[in-house]
């Protein structure tokens, strides 16, 4: 199980309506991709975010699938289109099967 | 997870084991398995696609990759010498302001970064960057 | 102690590889860095007095770094050893110890303590010797907090909090002071520094004074500057401490390194950090 799995993202306070916006995400996590052998020899089991989703107001932004060769702390980046004011959902989902979710309002003029 | 040297050196020799194709690791895709899951053997074209990578990464831990493909549905991205050859795959939605895909990957030496996006109407496209990975000095 | 001369024996092997590189032609200066859009950092300046002579210009190992690179200490939402900074102001915030207290409790915010990274390790009256950041921390969480169980030295909830500290300290002009009741563990770290050690018979000024720019494999030696540290190494996927660092390049030159919070690396520090003087605080930067 992971430990100190913080997510953090960044996405601008306002912007106008229709307008492309740059989403950024990172969180921290080992991203242990299950290649790696313990100082004991043996094969250090796979333990990565699997997944990780981003919604405005309920509208898919972006749905990204993940493998063990995305790094340390996954960071990704993207652009969302804002129509209203509205709030993203962001979801990372662990092998563990634990899921860690963050939000950030953005005000539509 | 900071790694001992020893620890380092072992990741190693499990990224060259995974080259000679021992079994254990016999599950993970290679480049063509990976692209015939996504394309279905498709044709693909190479216009309209973008892939921004360094020609040079100062370490294959953590590099920076940009894929922009205008209009497409998803967009793949692999490292074709990695033990497992695709990396991630971004699909898009309709809240989607651009089919802009960046993120940090992990190439084990120097090797070719693959994207391909998948468009609406079913065809694909692909670009291909070469990186070479810098073998450091010192470890620390 | 005597130095050696630089080219004997199997450093001499090590040095004709060393020569091979690129040279400082291929160190791009002249690049600027400003951390958010507001944090102006000093990536070249004058050496400080004591190394006239030895340095036209010292550099930031941001200089030896490539674009990419370059580019993920600019922004702190790029900084992936941001991540450790918000584990540490958690900590700073979190009572430990049976005095029941916090960092907060004394320091009140970490922004107090901004003056802190520029200026250490530096002399401490009470306990008559040089401590680090680390130390310090140590002392408060022994002395004055009560915890049974204080940070490792080189645990990651210390890098955290030194990270945390030098993070508030980032623009800062480096200032230790080498003179005064320093100067013993001043000398000490120079004589370090010029030392070599191990089978390849390599010192610290080899590498860092002699041959900053030159390619070691397929990377280019910086200055060995610490005012980066703890730095995001992209090769550990975290943060690393100075000694840390001192310690992995003893034992590159296949010599016995010593611990972690040693009197030798806190010499070792000293020295290395008052070579940097006037240069900026930039922890957590990023490296390769």
């Amino acid at each position: 199980m992971a430990e100190n799995v913080t997510p953090r993202v960044r996405v601008p306070r306002d912007a106008t309506a229709g307008e492309s916006v740059s989403v950024r995400t990172l969180i921290s996590h080992p991203m242990e991709s299950g290649q790696r052998r313990g100082s004991d020899g043996n094969v250090i089991p796979r333990s990565i975010i699997n997944r990780f989703t981003c919604e405005f107001n309920g509208a898919l932004v972006v749905d990204v699938e993940i493998h063990p060769g995305v790094s340390t702390n996954p960071y990704f980046q993207f652009d969302a289109v804002v129509n209203e004011t509205g709030t993203f959902q962001f979801t990372w989902y662990d092998d563990d099967g634990s899921v860690y979710t963050d939000t950030a309002d953005i005000t539509v003029a | 997870m900071t790694q001992t040297r020893r620890q380092f050196v072992g990741s190693g020799l499990a990224v060259l084991a995974a080259f000679a194709g021992l079994p254990h690791l016999a599950n993970a895709a290679t480049l063509d398995e990976a692209i015939q899951a996504f394309t279905a053997g498709a044709d693909m074209g190479s216009d309209g696609i973008t892939l921004i990578a360094p020609e040079i990464a100062e370490n294959g831990n953590t590099v920076p990759i940009e894929v922009t493909a205008p209009g497409a549905a998803a967009i793949m991205i692999l490292a074709a010498g990695n033990p497992q050859a695709d990396v991630c795959t971004f699909n898009y939605g309709p809240a989607a302001g651009s089919q802009l895909a960046s993120t940090r990957i992990r190439l084990a030496g120097e090797q070719e970064v693959v994207a391909i996006a998948r468009m609406p109407d079913g065809s694909f496209k692909q670009a291909r960057q070469n990186v070479r990975v810098t073998i450091g000095g010192c470890g620390g | 102690m005597t130095r050696k001369a630089l080219l004997g024996g199997t450093s001499a092997a090590i040095l004709a590889v060393l020569a091979a590189g690129v040279g400082l032609a291929d160190i791009r200066t002249g690049g600027e860095l400003v951390i958010n859009g507001e944090i102006a950092i000093v990536t070249e300046t004058e050496p400080p007095e004591h190394l006239a002579g030895v340095f036209d210009t010292i550099y930031s190992g941001w200089v030896f770094r490539t674009d990419e690179t370059r580019a993920m200490q600019a922004d702190d939402f790029d900084n992936p050893g941001m991540l450790y900074v918000e584990q540490g102001i958690e900590a700073f915030n979190t009572a430990m110890g049976t005095e029941g207290n916090s960092c907060a409790s004394c320091h009140e915010n970490p922004e107090s303590l901004a003056g802190v990274r520029a200026t250490y390790p530096q002399w401490d009256e009470e306990h008559g010797e040089v401590q680090t950041v680390e130390m310090q921390i140590l002392e408060c969480q022994t002395e004055r907090m009560g915890v049974a169980e204080p940070y490792g030295y080189d645990s990651q909830e210390m890098r955290n909090m030194v990270a945390l500290i030098a993070s508030v300290g980032r623009g800062q002009t480096v200032n230790v002071a080498m003179d005064g009741p320093a100067s013993e563990a001043w000398e000490l770290g120079r004589e370090i520094y010029y030392t070599q050690y191990g089978q390849m018979e390599l010192s610290c000024a080899q590498c860092h004074e002699n041959n900053y720019g030159n390619l070691i494999r397929a990377d280019h030696l910086s200055q060995g500057q610490v005012n980066g540290f703890p730095t995001y190494r992209l090769k550990n996927a975290n943060i690393v401490s100075i000694h840390n660092r001192f310690r992995g390049c003893i034992r590159d030159t296949r010599g016995e390194p010593y611990a972690v919070g040693s009197p030798e690396f806190v010499a070792l520090e000293l020295y290395v950090a008052s070579r940097g003087n006037g240069l900026t605080v930039e922890g957590p930067a990023v490296r390769n």
